[in-house]
């Protein structure tokens, strides 16, 4: 193997890592609290001021949107090009294509974002871009696979590790998944409107094709490719077991594509396909255990850094959220467990689990461990990490809660029959039982909400230090340059 | 080209493609773990991400100078 020194900035573009770094705090931050608004609409509903603007519905979007592509995107552009850098030992092969990636993954969220609230949609969940800018994420998006693939084959390591291929395996399926989750026919050149070219069962096909598999790839493989990198160094160790994380990688790559029809179980889609899809969904279960046994156990023989690195608890923590949601997924796919979960709040509950419990503690941890060595200066405020991460761990745990409580509730009263056949209750009776526990998701969304503004200013203030601990420097060099 | 005839049938493509898949994973397997020198090798790719590290990186204490 190559070993080579680490000799900083100059060798590697870490100006690109930093934008997206500091973009996905604030993507956070934004998503986080509209994520806040729209539960407290549900609990409290003067709060969409009869506007459309304010409406449940224009807000959702913005939401998922904000975190998933916002947050999530930026911190994976981020520790994506900071982890193909560094083990590959090479720089970018374009600092203006990485340049390119940042401005036009902004201007996507920013347009797509302010499409919602204008009502534009195309209704597809996760793929509400109108045509527009549907085609600027396709030009985005193979800009970055070009400069990814590039900057590997330059390498000067002769291995790629394993991070890489589960980096590289996202790019390349969202990249699959979104050009053709989105054919379709725009009504006219200069209008946003277009139709889908799939219709019927063949579209709801498509479209949870696209949507479990953003699941997989976007939210799934390519924060396993930020596992393998930044818990081994936020361990100080090796990866548990690197052969184990080959079986992880192509089981889980191999799997992950069948398994979208599980969200159309009991529909007019073929009974076979919902059934295979099922089955794989049940398969599934055993590389995901697998990469969360290989993460946990890289901290065998230093379990004590639990105790005392909160940085660490956030990462074990995620990966524990990561096998949990893993189990409960299969288990919802299994058809008669879905006919009660389907619909109800226990699938939104689930979602939170893996998005808050998963992604977004994982990238909680990594964005930690990257952003001080960025800006070559030590966190701020341990204090504020270790606030932040209980607020975090307890926002996550009233909100699952609360959704299972009331999902389950649902299905239940969904399901009931009186003695003459009847359905006992109707479906505004369920809406008022779920009151309470809405009320105590939003609460929920608020404690997070708060743990992510703590990280902020946080990060904010560790910036701060670096450049001023780096100004101080530079002084101080100046200096003595001038009495030699 | 009659003989691509026979992918059309559902009971044709289904055992194919089982024995694809598992004979492929089988082999993953044989070729992750049949080996005692592939399996060190392999391993040995762990120390990829501490190999640009500079003294002090691991526990955050990195001299500026």
């Amino acid at each position: 193997m190559a070993v080579t020194t680490y000799s900083g900035t100059e060798r590697y573009n870490f100006d690109i890592v930093k934008k997206f770094a500091v973009m996905s705090l604030v993507w956070a931050v934004v998503g986080m609290f509209v994520g806040v608004y729209i539960a407290s609409e549900l609990a409290w509903p003067l709060l969409n001021f009869d506007s459309p603007y304010f409406s449940f519905g224009r807000f959702r979007p913005v939401h998922t949107t904000t975190v998933i592509f916002g947050f999530g995107g930026s911190a994976l552009f981020a520790t994506s090009y900071y982890v193909v850098q560094r083990t590959c030992q090479t720089r970018l092969i374009s600092d203006g294509m990485a340049s390119f990636t940042f401005w036009g993954w902004m201007a996507i969220i920013v347009l797509a974002d302010i499409s919602y609230v204008l009502g534009y949609t195309q209704s597809r969940e996760y793929a509400e871009m109108e045509w527009p800018i549907d085609i600027l994420i396709e030009v985005v998006w193979v800009t970055y696979l070009i400069l990814f693939v590039g900057t590997i084959m330059r390498r000067k390591q002769p291995h790629i590790y394993v991070a890489n291929w589960f980096y590289l395996s996202f790019i390349l399926a969202t990249a699959l998944l979104h050009t053709f989750n989105n054919l379709a026919m725009p009504i006219d050149l200069f209008s946003m409107k277009s139709y889908s070219l799939f219709a019927g069962t063949q579209d709801a096909m498509t479209q949870w094709w696209y949507g479990h598999n953003a699941v997989g790839f976007f939210l799934t493989a390519a924060f396993l490719g930020m596992m393998y990198y930044f818990v081994p160094k936020q361990a100080g160790r090796p990866i548990y077991s690197y052969r184990l994380s080959i079986v992880h990688f192509w089981a889980l790559s191999f799997m992950y594509m069948w398994v979208g029809a599980h969200h159309l179980h009991w529909t007019a889609l073929p009974d076979w396909t919902s059934s295979l899809a099922a089955a794989f969904s049940i398969l599934l279960l055993m590389p995901s255990w697998g990469g969360m046994i290989n993460g946990i156990m890289t901290l065998s023989g230093a379990w004590d850094k639990l105790r005392t690195d909160p940085i660490m608890r956030f990462m074990i923590v995620a990966l524990s959220f990561y096998g949990m949601s893993t189990f409960e997924g299969p288990m919802m796919s299994l058809k008669e467990v879905n006919a009660l979960s389907h619909y109800t709040d226990w699938t939104v509950g689930h979602v939170h689990s893996g998005a808050l419990g998963w992604v977004a503690m994982i990238s909680f941890g990594s964005l930690y461990h990257m952003m001080p060595k960025l800006w070559d200066t030590k966190i701020y405020s341990q204090k504020l990490v270790e606030a932040h991460f209980w607020l975090a761990t307890i926002g996550i745990v009233l909100y699952i809660v609360a959704m299972w409580i009331s999902g389950i509730t649902q299905g239940l009263m969904w399901r009931s029959f009186d003695e003459f056949g009847n359905l006992q209750y109707s479906f505004v009776e369920s809406v008022v039982e779920m009151m309470p526990f809405y009320a105590m998701r939003a609460i929920g969304g608020m404690f997070f909400l708060t743990g992510t503004v703590l990280m902020t200013v946080n990060m904010l203030m560790t910036i701060r230090q670096g450049k001023r601990e780096s100004a101080a420097l530079d002084a101080r060099l100046a200096a003595k340059m001038a009495h030699a | 080209m009659e003989w691509l005839m026979w992918f059309s049938k559902p009971e044709n493509t289904k055992p194919l493609a089982l024995i694809i898949f598992f004979v492929t994973f089988i082999g993953i397997v044989i070729y992750v773990y049949g080996s005692k020198k592939r399996s060190a090798k392999l391993e040995s790719y762990r120390d990829i991400p501490f190999l640009d590290d500079q003294p002090g990186d691991q526990d955050g204490t990195k001299d500026k100078q």
